[in-house]
């Protein structure tokens, strides 16, 4: 049987195969004529994708009756996090290269930018907050009414995906999908305890 | 590769300085070294390999930048050419599906003598010029590219418009078997563009049928495409099959998918932003800073007297 430490450092060994391809990809000089905008969109991808991973654990966890996947919660939600910073790096530091006035028109004028930028922070305030001592001096209620802002935080995080695509809309409508399963799949359960 | 100046009207000032020249050409065999390298496991011999390949002759032109060219390799490699699929490195995968044999260009509508025009016809209509411009896409890169051709204008002389005609609307391609990406209705297909009667006959439009010394490579819009430098690069319709001359103003591809993002006009204008980016700056493919985005792309000299009297916040 594997331990449950086992499978988290399994977990996050995985979740550093995307960063080493980028890396392999730069050294190769093969990031397409336009690495900037490259980076920022592999960052910006695979930070949603380990949020909708993260979002799968306690489903997968009660339906193959797994409580060992219980702390991948918070190693995925920390992974999401993580590359999510990269994006966010990318476009302050690198595309803008911090050029406040910029960035500041950037927030106000397009719903994109403040919608990506609002998830982040809430993204930011439950890393911060994801620590067992933290969680303990909060109190276990609070805790969870906290952390389910990451329902709101995926929210967002597809909608700045959504509108920030041109024309050809068919990878934001797959992530909205199955965000929709997901948040679907915690719905439908919730009724069900409460109809028992 | 030879540079073979052969129009008798050259003037001294016309002649590149023997040092640009030799720089011009390693560059170039350079560049098409390499992207040849690249596009050999995709392509058929027979296709784009065929375009790219065949060298044309050409003349200068006074309205080229000196500015630094973009590398052929990433001209070639980054487009947006959604006919071939949304992604920019799709089209360089996917375009030599597409036969430019026998390619015919016919220019109909208000005009006195309407014509079809194969692609040798169109190669003798008139000298080619090489023009160096600057291209500024809409999603705020920009490139510097040197294409082959000649001024839209003498195409439509050709033809003779008749008083009717207002608009010149362009229409490219529409063969999902040889353009995969019109199988997805992310366009409205044929992909349709248009200019006012007076922007297409601004010398600097260009008919074009080349690029970097060659004929265009399929992925660039190969065998005639337009370029209007002033404007966002949706605005130069590639693979052209059909050139309209029409009464009313033709409703656009881009600007039918999304009316409040991209306008019939669509001058390079960096006062007016884009719901989704600011036109203020831009990234030149290959450099790290941003540069700023000038009025009409710098070509204001030639076209802002086409706009003296129009709101641009308006007719954007």
């Amino acid at each position: 049987m594997l331990s449950a430490r086992k499978i988290r450092l399994f977990c996050v060994a995985l979740s550093c195969f995307p960063l080493l391809y980028l890396i392999i990809k730069g050294a190769n000089q093969d990031l397409t004529a336009n690495p900037i905008e490259y980076v920022s969109q592999f960052t910006g991808w695979w930070s949603l994708t380990f949020l909708i991973i993260t979002l799968s654990i306690t489903p997968a966890r009660e339906i193959f009756n797994q409580p060992r996947l219980f702390p991948l919660r918070r190693t995925f939600g920390l992974v999401t996090f993580s590359y999510a910073s990269l994006h966010m790096v990318m476009w302050a530091f690198v595309d803008q290269l911090l050029d406040v006035e910029a960035i500041f028109q950037d927030v106000t004028e397009r719903p994109f930018i403040y919608l990506g930028v609002g998830a982040y922070i809430g993204l930011t305030i439950l890393a911060l907050t994801s620590r067992w001592s933290i969680r303990r001096r909060i109190g276990e209620r609070s805790w969870e009414r906290l952390h389910r802002g990451i329902y709101v935080v995926s929210l967002l995080a597809v909608s700045h995906f959504f509108i920030l695509v041109k024309r050809d809309t068919t990878e934001p409508l797959l992530f909205c999908l199955v965000l929709l399963v997901l948040l679907g799949y915690r719905g439908i359960s919730k009724i069900l305890s409460m109809t028992r | 590769m030879a540079l073979r100046f052969s129009d008798p009207t050259v003037v001294p000032s016309d002649i590149t300085p023997e040092t640009v020249f030799n720089n011009r050409r390693r560059f170039m065999s350079a560049s098409f070294a390499s992207s040849s390298l690249i596009l050999l496991p995709n392509a058929r011999a027979d296709q784009v390999a065929d375009n790219s390949k065949v060298s044309l002759d050409f003349k200068e032109s006074e309205f080229s930048t000196d500015e630094e060219l973009t590398s052929k390799h990433d001209a070639t490699t980054y487009n947006n050419f959604y006919e071939f699929g949304t992604d920019k490195e799709d089209p360089a995968k996917h375009a030599h599906l597409m036969k430019t044999q026998g390619w015919q260009l016919s220019v109909e509508g208000e005009v006195h003598k309407p014509k079809t025009f194969d692609l040798d016809a169109l190669l003798q209509l008139a000298p080619l010029e090489e023009r160096v411009y600057r291209l500024r896409c809409v999603e705020a890169w920009s490139m510097v590219i040197p294409w082959l051709g000649f001024p839209l204008s003498t195409l439509l002389k050709v033809v003779e418009p008749t008083g009717n005609a207002k608009f010149v609307e362009f229409l490219s391609l529409h063969d999902p078997e040889q353009m995969p990406g019109q199988n997805y209705n992310v366009l409205d297909w044929p992909y349709i563009e248009g200019l006012r009667i007076d922007e297409a006959m601004n010398p600097l439009t260009l008919l074009t049928l080349g690029m970097y010394g060659h004929r265009l490579p399929n992925q660039n819009g190969a065998p005639v495409r337009l370029v209007a430098p002033w404007k966002y690069g949706f605005k130069s319709a590639k693979s052209i099959v059909k050139i309209k001359l029409v009464e009313k103003q033709p409703v656009s591809s881009w600007n039918k998918a999304s009316p409040n993002e991209y306008g019939f006009y669509s001058n390079v204008n960096p006062a007016v932003s884009h719901p989704r980016w600011s036109q203020r700056k831009e990234r030149r493919i290959g450099e790290f800073f941003k540069r700023d985005t000038m009025m009409f792309n710098g070509y204001g000299e030639w076209v802002s007297e086409l706009y003296r009297d129009m709101d641009l916040t308006k007719y954007f």
